[in-house]
């Protein structure tokens, strides 16, 4: 009885064994394309992009048609060599397999944009411009791009860092000194939840120029969470800690910089999240408004002349500029918080 | 004799005594107040092992932060070697019954946290790498806390106390949330850098076993607020055995003092 179940068992496995060399057969000659194979399509769409750009005749007068589909055509080669070339390239093959599908969809999407304004006109022109007209801004108008970028990046780092350093400053110092704690808590309560946005007439005429104004106003709209969540990081540190340190011969200033601080980290990096995304709208109001550069003016006066491309054009530059400003934040935190990496989950 | 005259000198010089003075302290809790310790008074000789027993929430706990001087007792002095205890100072450092570790610090980093305090930490470095050897966790230097079990948790806070060269040692029942087997390691241990280093020591305890393993009196409190109920001596040398008859026999008397020997 045992032996028959033994020597089943044991057929069972050979054609289980068979069955799967069967399966794994025809799928292990093209494993490479297989995994590949999203990289494959991918490149297809780029191909359909660069050939929905040339098909049909542009209705509109745009020069930069032909450049966008060897673009296309150049990137779905690429593509495509990557591809093949698979695990070959290492890391860099690895991270296109991931984003492969993103490859792809960003072509479908920009066939369906291409053929939607430029050549069949479902969207009304003006409002809604193709990508080439987009690229031409790009080319044609970059050094005033460029210099609004500057502007705008200028602005929105004095502003934040002057912002988060006060607001910091004095997140500590209420949450550590019950005196100051005691005069700053009321006027916090008080000026804090105004939107910062709700000073800029009087910050136009008080401060000496437009620049300075501005400078105040996103230092205001960072420094305020900044200031709140420091606090609620100081002042919710345990008090074991202070405990540990005083036994072992620390001073208030120990006490401050080595305990309070890094404890309330995590905190001020919520904090300083938050100021980031507030000073971002606070920037390009001020700049709508009474700045005379940046991309938000850059915005203002592509409206003005009713030039929809340049608009989008800023629009995709902006929010470059804002991710990445997110993403350096990220970056900043993850490397002075590592230790938090096994104590909560991000 | 000549060899015993140095040892005794040795411990003088390691450790410092200790005099508790008709101690009171009460805490305000909304605006009642609750006494925790009633005159207390007692000695502790340098390098003498001395274990502080009573039930939970006594006040124990409380005379173990008025010898570290976290807190000015309401009533009475204490005295470090005959000077007056007035805060906190790392020649009396404690070991908590939660390590306490600093999350955002690697073990090397919480070890050398006293010694940097101090602002001695630069020509001191072998200081820190010693006291981490001493706990045995010598592999562990740049690991961060929660990667540690509670056993080398406690080692860690053990290793961040030794490494002040404390002249004395309170222990607030550092080992009451380790498992029973670590326990038991981590008292042996406790024992042998006791008579290595010759430090007094003050240990807070509730488990019996522990304090006649450990120490050289046991001092029995009263329910809260706390008063000296025995002062008893354990005149037994080391390294102990817990099967020791006399230990059993002390024990015996010591939780009829604790009003739980009827359970024995």
């Amino acid at each position: 009885m045992s032996t028959y179940s033994a020597s089943k068992a044991v057929a069972l496995a050979q054609s289980a064994e068979e069955g799967a060399a069967i399966a794994g057969q025809p799928l292990s000659l093209p494993v490479s394309l297989s995994s590949g194979g999203t990289g494959v399509f991918a490149s297809l769409a780029w191909v359909g992009f660069g050939v929905s750009c040339l098909w049909w005749q542009d209705i509109g007068d745009w020069s930069r048609t032909h450049q966008l589909a060897a673009a296309a055509f150049v990137m779905s080669g690429g593509i495509f060599l990557a591809t093949v070339a698979g695990s070959r390239l290492g890391q860099f093959n690895a991270g296109l397999q991931r984003r492969a599908p993103w490859l792809l969809a960003s072509a479908l999407f920009l066939t369906l944009w291409e053929v939607a304004t430029a050549k069949l006109a479902w969207l009304p022109l003006p409002f809604f411009p193709p990508p080439q007209s987009i690229i031409e801004v790009y080319t044609d108008d970059l050094p005033k791009l460029l210099d609004s970028i500057f502007a705008s990046v200028k602005l929105q780092l004095g502003g934040y860092v002057i912002g988060a350093t006060v607001g910091f400053l004095t997140g500590v110092s209420i949450g550590w000194s019950r005196s100051v704690g005691y005069w700053v808590h009321p006027v916090l309560r008080f000026i804090g939840p105004l939107p910062a946005t709700a000073w800029l007439p009087i910050a136009f005429f008080t401060f000496p120029s437009s620049w300075s104004a501005s400078t105040f106003l996103i230092a205001l709209a960072t420094g305020f969470p900044v200031t709140v969540l420091t606090w609620s990081g100081v002042a919710s540190v345990s008090y074991a800690y202070y405990d540990v340190a005083r036994t072992l011969g620390a001073r208030p200033w120990f006490l401050v910089l080595k305990v309070a601080i890094p404890a309330a980290l995590p905190h001020v990096f919520v904090g300083l999240f938050m100021g980031l995304g507030s000073s971002f709208a606070v920037l390009v109001v001020a700049e709508m408004i009474g700045v005379k550069a940046g991309l938000g003016w850059y915005l203002q006066w592509a409206q003005g002349w009713a030039a929809y491309a340049n608009m989008y054009a800023a629009l995709i530059v902006m929010s470059l500029l804002c991710s990445g400003a997110i993403t350096l934040l990220f970056r900043t935190r993850d490397r002075l918080l590592i230790w938090q990496k096994g104590v909560v989950k991000w | 004799m000549v060899a015993l005259a140095v040892a005794e000198q040795d411990l003088t010089s390691a450790g410092a005594s200790l005099d508790v003075e008709g101690v009171s302290h009460a805490f305000d809790i909304d605006g009642t107040v609750l006494p925790v310790l009633d005159d207390v008074s007692f000695g502790v000789k340098p390098g003498e092992f001395v274990a502080l027993l009573g039930p939970s929430g006594c006040g124990k706990s409380t005379l173990l932060r008025l010898v570290a001087g976290l807190e000015p007792p309401r009533a009475g002095t204490l005295r470090e070697d005959g000077d007056p205890i007035r805060g906190p100072f790392p020649s009396r450092v404690v070991v908590f019954q939660d390590p306490t570790l600093f999350p955002w610090r690697n073990v090397w980093d919480n070890v050398a946290l006293g010694l940097e305090a101090q602002g001695i930490l630069k020509s001191q470095l072998h200081r820190v790498d010693a006291a981490i050897d001493l706990v045995g966790l010598s592999g562990f230097h740049k690991a961060y806390p929660h990667q540690l079990s509670g056993g080398m948790a406690q080692r860690v806070a053990l290793a961040r106390a030794l490494v002040n060269d404390p002249k004395i040692l309170v222990l607030d029942e550092p080992l009451g949330k380790l498992d029973s087997l670590t326990r038991i390691t981590m008292q042996a241990e406790i024992a042998s850098l006791w008579q290595r280093k010759g430090f007094t020591t003050l240990l807070v305890t509730h488990d019996v076993e522990e304090a006649l393993f450990l120490a050289n009196r046991v001092i029995v409190f009263s329910d809260r607020p706390a008063r000296i109920k025995a002062d008893i001596a354990v005149d037994r040398p080391y390294p102990r055995h817990r099967g020791d008859p006399k230990l059993a026999e002390l024990r015996r008397n010591i939780l009829g003092l604790l009003g739980l020997d009827a359970t024995w």
